[in-house]
């Protein structure tokens, strides 16, 4: 089944409109990157503001307004002073960005696209163009985010939640422009191209995984990877449509003056709320963006962390050099995880008036979700036990994420009892948690996939020095950034404040502030090291064998990097995903598609 | 681009007994099934906390200006179209494509004929009256949840229409693949069908 | 490659000693812009003080929680750094595939989940129904309020001398003088108070009923431990009560972003030792509300 006798294509279609999932991988990953590394910035603009409240931001507000121009200076930074519309608008792009065109996409459009099919030794994905028309899908929802940037009254500013009726009634479109150029639209816009993309992506994943495992590969026999990749694609799949259901919803809302989010009687600066210059009926209810909204959320943060948890454990297994431990407690508590994931969407509406009935029973399923969390921490840390630990790049952000991860897992039990949750809720306490769980978690354990998967990209390692120091400042200042957080949460500190020295506890922690934010800007810096290191060693790079890591798994069987159709022939499994050091055998490892030891 | 295709994209994989494309659909249906669920509820949750009284509230049944007979008719007419796809299936199946061709075309009909009432006969008249998306939330939800079942109904006639035109090369080349991708429209068909089902008595008959 | 692992962990120790004895150095302590008056009490870096009746169950749940946590975390942490030392690759030493009997991590995993459903049905469902839903009877004598909140300030509404609110309706908002659209017909509306400032006595019950003209809002008192989300469209009654000996001047937050100022939407709670006290207050802020209606 390989594609060995393709004829040779043009260079739009080898590697712009490219059907090859390996190929769209790296589209993926690439304009992920690039899209991270945005939002990157937009919060290092962010903690200028909240360090320096007021103040004119040296270098960057001259050079912004040079790259503008005055007018949209004027608008947006007068004088290098953000404006607090502007920063909203930054946040809420923050958070966007980094969860629906970084993170996701590197996880599962990026490490899903090209390491699954090479796992379970398949030639390609189930459905060659829908993956392409995935990718295209993402990247015109980027563009169209990104566009919104440009439009008058800026981006979306109403939060990555995008409550209604703030959102609905926000960023009406300025004269003479259509009606979907404002911020808030373009974002509504932006969003259902972005969940069309997801849907497409999981459908593909689902089949692929399902129908095209080579002989052998039984669903235990599965790298931990995969069953991660799987159980996304279902949350993915499910907890999606709802999210578009909310979106052409508050798109009707916003653009044909329904009100399905507007109650009666609403009173803006003392005018009745207009919509789109027509007065709204009302009626409508805003409970019901947040539930259809979190709906998706909260399934959406298992999204962000389940892969991340697979790219670990492959990682893990691989420098220990032994089997992980408890592999089967590792899949149920994964499919259980994302089972839960439906039924705890609740817990962030926690201080909507809900009665003690129904936050009791939120409350409870998040317990209980807690519980398979813990199971697979301890799953991943039990593994290292009787191993032969190599300190490699890619092991230092794998074993770094533990801790991470734990930290960020722990700080939501405060969060998910309601409470304790009063005190808690919406404060930076809630930034640092989730922080903890994507960004020291999830961002470090995609460095350490980069890592080790780069081999078998471009066939060369990168840089072990440059790598190490990456690691090392990276997780300095990851920590610098966000433990400071946890204490300004517990003073009391609401997030999403242009200024919190305006309260006297924002007074009081502003030094966490300041600190805090000095660590984004040396993570900034840090990133240096991966630059110079990824772009180098994509052309520089120490050559090496298709096997560097001397690794198990099926993907590091075929060649480095692999040709289009994947495996010159079709490999046939015949173990586990992890048998390293077995007993007897010369070498320490012993590939799932060696037919004996050879 | 590889002139091999995938393994299971046109013979159904030994244990899981279906051929890759129409596991896809199912997929894609369950995904379906989560977007008009979501729909449905909000249409619930909007009709229980609407306003008892006042320019928003919801409107009675009688105060609808919907005919139960235009909705009624239009039902009729998708599950017809149902049937010929159905129909247009089975004679591929049995190898006659100009029959299976014919009955494509006139599922199309149909669904053509769908939107024509639709429009002309429903949305044309109810704007003209003043029953407007900004009328009340039954009327938004109205106009958002047939016009979004509409554009499904759209994508149909697109995907259909294909499969008459250019796509039908394929018989020549693959019958069997031919087969199974009008068996996977037709899977989708039957399913829009089956949303209209639930619409239908949702917004034309429950008072 | 041990001498690698030492390395590293040099560094990451003494970047972290580095960065900690940095920080200090870049913080400054600003000062909050202050109401005319003095706000009682320190803040920062732990919870706030706490002047309610209920807060203290919050924060003891919050208190165990972090204990809890931090034990589990040390834990983790010790047997993690020992595996990083002792199963280090290092000549002479191979790793062992066969899965190791930990009956330990079970044992853990059951303690979590019994700490955690005791925590939640000892520590936090019956405090949830006493803070959000016990409300007091009107034989403790509560003072009621209603809080209506807009872009960008909070609105206390008091009833007056009758007790009763005159009846209010966005149809007779007038951003100049009458803000929150009492009713001018009705005789109940006369009396009442509307100030941008909470007034309440310690140790006296307050009801206090939540709304929102315009975006949803979040009514956050953090030293009463008291939030509570202001959703428009929606009437959501809160209650508290104050310690005895809690006289003093705080703030009231917005918690839930509502647009470009949301970050200066913040209001003073004077809790005053007295009734009398709240009486005065109430009668020097009743003229200058009215006197711009009588004129109208």
């Amino acid at each position: 089944m390989s594609g060995e006798h393709h004829k040779e294509l043009g260079f739009f279609r080898k590697y712009v409109f490219s059907v090859d999932h390996k190929v769209i991988g790296i589209q993926y990953g690439i304009t992920a990157l690039c899209f991270l590394f945005f939002g990157f910035c937009l919060i290092m603009m962010i903690r200028w503001q909240l360090a320096y409240p007021g103040e004119p931001m040296p270098l960057i507000g001259g050079l912004l307004e040079r790259l503008m121009g005055a007018k949209w200076a004027e608008e947006f930074m007068p004088g290098g002073r953000m404006t607090p519309d502007f920063y909203n608008a930054l946040g809420a792009m923050h958070g966007t960005i980094m969860i629906f065109l970084g993170v996701v996409p590197l996880l599962v459009g990026a490490f899903g696209n090209y390491v699954m099919p090479l796992q379970i030794g398949a030639p390609d994905m189930a459905f060659p163009k829908i993956n392409m028309a995935s990718y295209w899908c993402f990247a015109a929802g980027g563009v169209i985010m990104l566009s919104s940037f440009l439009v008058p009254g800026g981006a979306a500013n109403s939060g990555w939640t995008s409550y209604p009726p703030l959102s609905a009634i926000a960023q009406p479109p300025a004269a003479g422009w259509p009606i979907l150029f404002s911020g808030q639209t373009l974002w509504l816009v932006g969003m259902v191209a972005l969940i069309t993309s997801s849907l497409l992506g999981s459908v593909n994943f689902i089949v692929t995984i399902i129908q095209l495992r080579v002989k052998g590969l039984t669903m235990f026999r599965l790298p931990f990877f995969v069953w991660a990749q799987f159980v996304t694609s279902f949350l993915l799949l499910l907890a999606f449509p709802p999210l578009e259901a909310a979106g052409v919803l508050q798109l009707m809302d916003r653009v044909a003056g329904t009100s399905f989010f507007l109650p009666e009687g609403l009173v803006v600066s003392g005018q009745v709320a207009m919509v789109q210059g027509r007065e709204i009926a009302g009626g409508g209810n805003p409970l019901l963006w947040q539930h259809l909204f979190w709906f998706l959320a909260h399934p959406e943060v298992y999204v962000l962390i389940l892969p991340a948890m697979g790219i670990v454990a492959e990682i893990i297994a691989n420098n220990t050099r032994k089997p992980l431990w408890g592999y089967r407690a590792l899949v149920y508590s994964t499919v259980f995880l994302g089972f839960m994931s439906f039924i705890v969407w609740a817990h962030h509406m926690f201080m909507t008036g809900m009665g003690t009935s129904i936050s009791a029973f939120f409350a409870t399923t998040t317990m209980i979700i807690s519980i398979p969390s813990v199971i697979i921490l301890t799953a991943l840390i039990i593994s290292l036990y009787n191993g032969a630990i190599r300190f490699t790049t890619p092991m230092l952000f794998a074993l770094a994420f533990l801790p991470m991860f734990a930290i960020g897992g722990l700080t939501g039990l405060p969060l998910g009892l309601p409470v304790s949750d009063i005190p808690l809720h919406d404060t930076y306490y809630v930034i640092g948690h989730f922080h903890y769980v994507v960004a020291p978690g999830t961002i470090l354990a995609i460095f350490g996939g980069i890592y080790y998967w780069f081999p078998k990209i471009t066939g060369r390692k990168m840089n072990d020095t440059l790598g190490r120091l990456h690691f090392v400042f990276t997780f300095i200042c990851m920590n610098v950034v966000f433990m400071p957080m946890f204490f300004q949460g517990l003073a009391g500190v609401s997030r999403r404040l242009f200024d919190q020295t305006q309260y006297s506890w924002g007074a009081a922690v502003q030094g966490w502030t300041i600190t805090s934010s000095w660590g984004a800007w040396m993570l900034g810096v840090a990133q240096i090291f991966f630059f110079i290191n990824f772009f180098w060693s994509i052309w520089g790079g120490k050559k090496v064998s298709n096997n560097p890591w001397e690794a198990t798994t099926i993907e590091w069987s075929a060649p480095s990097p692999p040709p289009h159709g994947n495996f010159a022939t079709e490999p046939v499994v015949y173990r586990g995903p992890y048998e390293y050091s077995v007993p007897g055998m010369s070498k320490d490892f012993f590939p799932q598609t060696a037919v004996t030891e050879a | 681009m590889s002139s091999e295709l995938l393994p299971y994209t046109v013979k159904p994989h030994p244990v899981t007994g279906v051929y890759s494309g129409k596991l896809g659909v199912w997929l894609f249906l369950a995904s379906e099934v989560m977007l008009f669920g979501a729909f449905f509820s909000a249409y619930i949750l909007l009709k229980v906390g609407a306003p008892l009284e006042g320019p928003a509230h919801w409107p009675l049944h009688s105060e609808r200006h919907m005919s139960w007979m235009i909705g009624g008719f239009n039902t009729l007419v998708l599950i017809i179209s149902s049937v010929t796809m159905v129909m247009a299936w089975v004679s591929l199946k049995s190898g006659n494509f100009g029959k299976a061709r014919m009955l494509l075309g006139a599922t199309v009909a149909l669904a053509v004929l769908f939107l024509v009432i639709k429009i002309t006969m429903e949305y044309i008249p109810h704007w003209r009256d003043g029953l407007t998306t900004n009328t009340s939330n039954f009327w938004g939800i109205y106009y958002t949840m047939t016009g979004l079942h509409g554009v499904h109904i759209l994508g149909g006639i697109v995907v259909i229409s294909y499969f008459i035109g250019p796509g039908s090369k394929l018989w020549h080349e693959n019958p069997e693949y031919y087969t199974n991708r009008i068996e996977c429209t037709g899977l989708y068909w039957h399913f829009v069908d089956l949303v209209w089902i639930f619409l239908f008595p949702t917004l034309y008959l429950m008072s | 490659m041990y001498r690698n692992l030492l390395r590293m962990l040099i560094l990451v120790i003494g970047g972290c000693a580095l960065m900690a004895i940095v920080s200090p150095a870049m913080a400054q302590d600003a000062t909050a812009p202050s109401f005319d008056v003095e706000i009682t009490g320190t803040y920062g870096p732990f919870l706030p003080p706490d002047v309610s009746t209920t807060g203290h169950q919050s924060d003891l749940l919050i208190n165990t929680l972090h204990w809890f946590m931090g034990v589990l975390f040390v834990g983790w942490g010790i047997f993690f750094v020992y595996c990083l030392v002792k199963f280090r690759q290092r000549p002479g030493h191979k790793a062992d595939p066969k899965p190791v009997k930990a009956k330990v991590s079970k044992y853990a995993e059951i303690v979590v989940a019994v700490f955690e459903a005791a925590l939640l049905v000892g520590l936090s469902i019956p405090v949830w129904a006493e803070v959000k839903e016990g409300f007091p009877t009107e034989e403790e004598n509560p003072q009621h309020v209603r809080v209506v909140a807009e872009q960008f300030a909070w609105n206390f509404h008091y009833p007056g001398p009758d007790g009763v609110f005159g009846r209010a309706g966005p149809q007779f908002i007038d951003m100049a003088s009458n803000i929150l659209g009492i009713d001018p017909d009705d005789e109940h509306g006369a009396d009442d108070i509307v100030s941008g400032e909470l007034h309440v006595v310690a140790g006296r019950p307050v009801i206090a009923d939540v709304t929102s003209k315009d975006v949803i809002h979040s009514f956050s008192i953090p030293v009463l431990r008291l939030k509570q989300d202001v959703i428009p469209g929606m009437r959501i009654p809160v209650w508290f009560n104050t310690k005895d000996d809690s006289a003093g001047n705080y703030e009231v937050a917005c918690a839930q972003l509502c647009g470009n100022n949301h970050y200066s939407m913040r209001a003073l709670m004077v809790i005053h030792a007295t009734q009398s006290d709240v009486d005065a207050w109430l009668e020097s802020a009743k003229p200058e509300e009215f006197d711009e209606d009588e004129f109208d």
